[in-house]
């Protein structure tokens, strides 16, 4: 599908669905949304790039192997799930700062377990649709 | 007591997981922390078990959600002695994996997705809500899916096919259960389920529920009219994978069963007797399966089936005594089956097949090696002081109490035939002269391994051994911990008040 509107018009999409994603995911704790839905908003970008341009120009944006983000999501969900054990809490417990950071908000454990969850949605989604299309 | 600690078992065992994941391509490091995580696993599992048996039952909220609105895991004597006789055994199966399996298979993933079994496998002990145990079931057998079909040889994709069918159908008819469970009774947690259920008035869909669980659970723990895909599907994986799940995943059936049958539904005289019938022919059409048999991997897969029953024959009795004797054929048949398949595993890299027929004259060649299998062959068979004779002693017994002869008689049936198989596989394989078997080319022999690969194959077959011969040689330790077992439960309440912190009035 090399057409020069879909081309120009990934470009642009591109940048715009990871922002989405991003926001997508931090809205999440109250709201619909959360690491598993953005993550595939986040890994959608990437594929209608590739389908634009072809596999190998999405692969120089990248530049590491998709499937890395996996052990590296499952570590940040693993920590931020064991976290409250170090003060003795149960696993889980949602610790939180106590001041809302700007734009983000109210921070805690559940939004860096999210953020594992969306990163391995990413690596997940992006490795199985890569191997594919290679294959094909 | 609350203690958050009580997780950690899982939690390490993903922790090594994706610490695994980092190194997919670096086939040596991830046979250097296999190694050492493995071992740490076996000392985390220690700890835990030490702290149950001096503590009594341990319990964590997760996230603080209090029960029996959160998730409860629960580290009682029965779970504690399973997650470590589980790290025993992953730690046995993982050291030999290093050594056994090509590099090519642990290219695909075969460590990380072995902790991920493990983990799920502590998870399913640990947990004490029903809908939890789920969640765990479907790690171990999403997990297991991969590690059966591993290297993709045909006859592995053709096992796999009916092992994938039949665990599916079981987690389908298990999640219906649960859901007509939650619907019943209005909780998932199992502590909380005891009280629910009993109070329940229509007794007719109560039972409806048991029997779906009786299924559910019955195909994954391979019972009479569902073990069929078990045969046809274990000895197809190389050594390492069929002894995880010949020594494993079948028992977390036998565990599920155990648990919800003396916690949740109290089998009356139908259930008791279906418990029973069933319990019988597995015995019986494990033991006929096994002695048609000629390979060998083939012959460990049906003697599975036939020992399940012992286990379901317990359940069925269902006196203090003959729940003891089904915990400690449990904590025997997990390392000795899990041996066995090692063992197989070892006699392949030895001759280069599992054909009894073709095999022969290990006995005259390895003498120590046959000294070292036959510990295990003979404590399968139950030969005192071995470990399967003291289980069996409790089975009767209990049977004898409640005047249940017929099943006396396929329990002795049941021994007989294992004898009888055990006996021809010992002189088959072990006795017989040798003949000269074709070199195959694809197939690396124990003698052109490395000396690294050889030592760990060896240890962990002896690790196991040691540890079966304590459990004959040290019997008293192994039946005073069954006991405990047997009488926790038995008796349910101190297991429902830990959980939910109230005093339940006993009726």
């Amino acid at each position: 599908m090399k057409t020069i509107i879909f081309k120009t018009a990934s470009t642009y999409l591109l940048p715009l669905l990871i922002l989405f994603s991003v926001f997508i995911l931090l809205r999440g704790h109250y709201l619909p949304g959360g690491g598993f839905v953005g993550g595939l908003i986040a890994s959608i970008a990437f594929i209608i790039h590739s389908f634009a341009n072809g596999l190998e120009k999405t692969k120089t944006i990248i530049k590491f192997h998709p499937g890395f983000l996996m052990p590296i999501g499952l570590a940040i969900a693993l920590l931020s799930g064991a976290a409250p054990l170090l003060i003795g809490q149960s696993l889980m417990t949602g610790l939180w700062f106590d001041e809302p950071i700007a734009v983000i908000g109210m921070v805690g454990s559940a939004l860096f377990f999210d953020t594992g969850v969306y990163l391995v949605v990413i690596g997940v989604t992006l490795t199985i649709i890569f191997t594919i299309t290679e294959t094909i | 007591m609350n203690n958050p600690y009580i997780v950690l078992p899982v939690l390490f065992q993903l922790f090594t997981a994706v610490l695994l994941l980092f190194f997919w391509f670096r086939v040596n490091t991830q046979r250097l922390i296999t190694i050492i995580c493995s071992l740490t696993s076996v000392g985390i599992a220690i700890w835990l078990f030490s702290e149950v048996y001096n503590n009594g039952i341990l319990t964590m909220q997760a996230g603080e959600w209090k029960a029996p609105f959160g998730i409860t895991f629960v580290a009682d004597i029965f779970s504690s002695t399973m997650v470590l006789l589980t790290s025993i055994s992953g730690m046995a199966v993982a050291i030999f994996a290093t050594g056994s399996i090509r590099n090519a298979r642990l290219k695909f993933g075969f460590f990380p997705i072995l902790n991920f079994l493990l983990m799920g496998l502590h998870g399913a002990f640990l947990t004490g809500d029903i809908f939890n145990l789920y969640v765990w079931f479907e790690i171990i057998i999403i997990a297991s899916f991969v590690l059966i079909t591993i290297g993709g040889e045909k006859a592995q994709i053709e096992g796999a096919m009916k092992y994938v069918t039949m665990n599916l159908l079981a987690s389908a008819i298990f999640l219906t259960a649960i859901a007509i469970l939650y619907g019943m009774a209005g909780s998932l947690n199992m502590a909380d389920l005891s009280g629910q259920v009993a109070q329940i008035e229509n007794r007719g869909l109560v039972n409806v529920v048991a029997i779906l669980f009786l299924v559910g659970f019955g195909i994954k723990s391979a019972i009479f009219p569902l073990y069929f895909w078990l045969p046809a599907s274990y000895h197809t994986p190389p050594p390492a994978i069929s002894a995880i799940f010949g020594g494993l995943l079948t028992k977390v059936g036998v565990y599920a069963l155990l648990r919800i049958f003396t916690l949740i539904f109290i089998p009356d005289e139908f259930l008791s007797n279906l418990l029973i019938v069933m319990a019988a022919l597995t015995i019986l059409s494990g033991g006929l399966g096994a002695i048609l048999q000629v390979n060998m991997r083939k012959i460990f897969s049906y003697l599975i089936v036939c020992h399940i029953g012992f286990m379901i024959a317990g359940l069925g009795i269902y006196t203090e005594l003959a729940i003891l004797g089904a915990i400690f054929y449990l904590i025997h048949d997990i390392v000795v089956k899990t041996n066995l398949f090692l063992i197989s595993g070892l006699i392949f890299k030895l001759k280069g097949t599992l054909n009894i027929e073709k095999l022969g004259g290990i006995y005259k060649k390895y003498p120590k090696y046959a000294l070292l299998i036959a510990i295990s062959l003979f404590s399968l068979v139950g030969i005192p002081p071995l470990s399967g004779f003291w289980a069996k002693i409790f089975l009767i017994q209990g049977g004898y109490q409640e005047g249940q002869y017929t099943l006396i008689g396929f329990i002795l049936l049941g021994s007989f035939l294992t004898l009888w198989v055990i006996a021809k596989l010992w002189s088959e394989v072990f006795w017989k002269e040798s003949v000269d078997l074709p070199k195959k080319i694809n197939v690396k022999y124990f003698s052109e391994l490395v000396p690294f690969k050889q030592w760990v194959m060896i240890i962990p077959i002896v690790f196991l051994t040691i540890i079966t011969l304590y459990i004959g040689l040290a019997a008293e330790h192994i039946i005073i911990l069954s006991k405990q077992i047997s009488y926790e439960l038995m008796n349910p309440s101190v297991y429902i008040e830990a959980v939910l912190g109230t005093q339940i009035e006993t009726p």
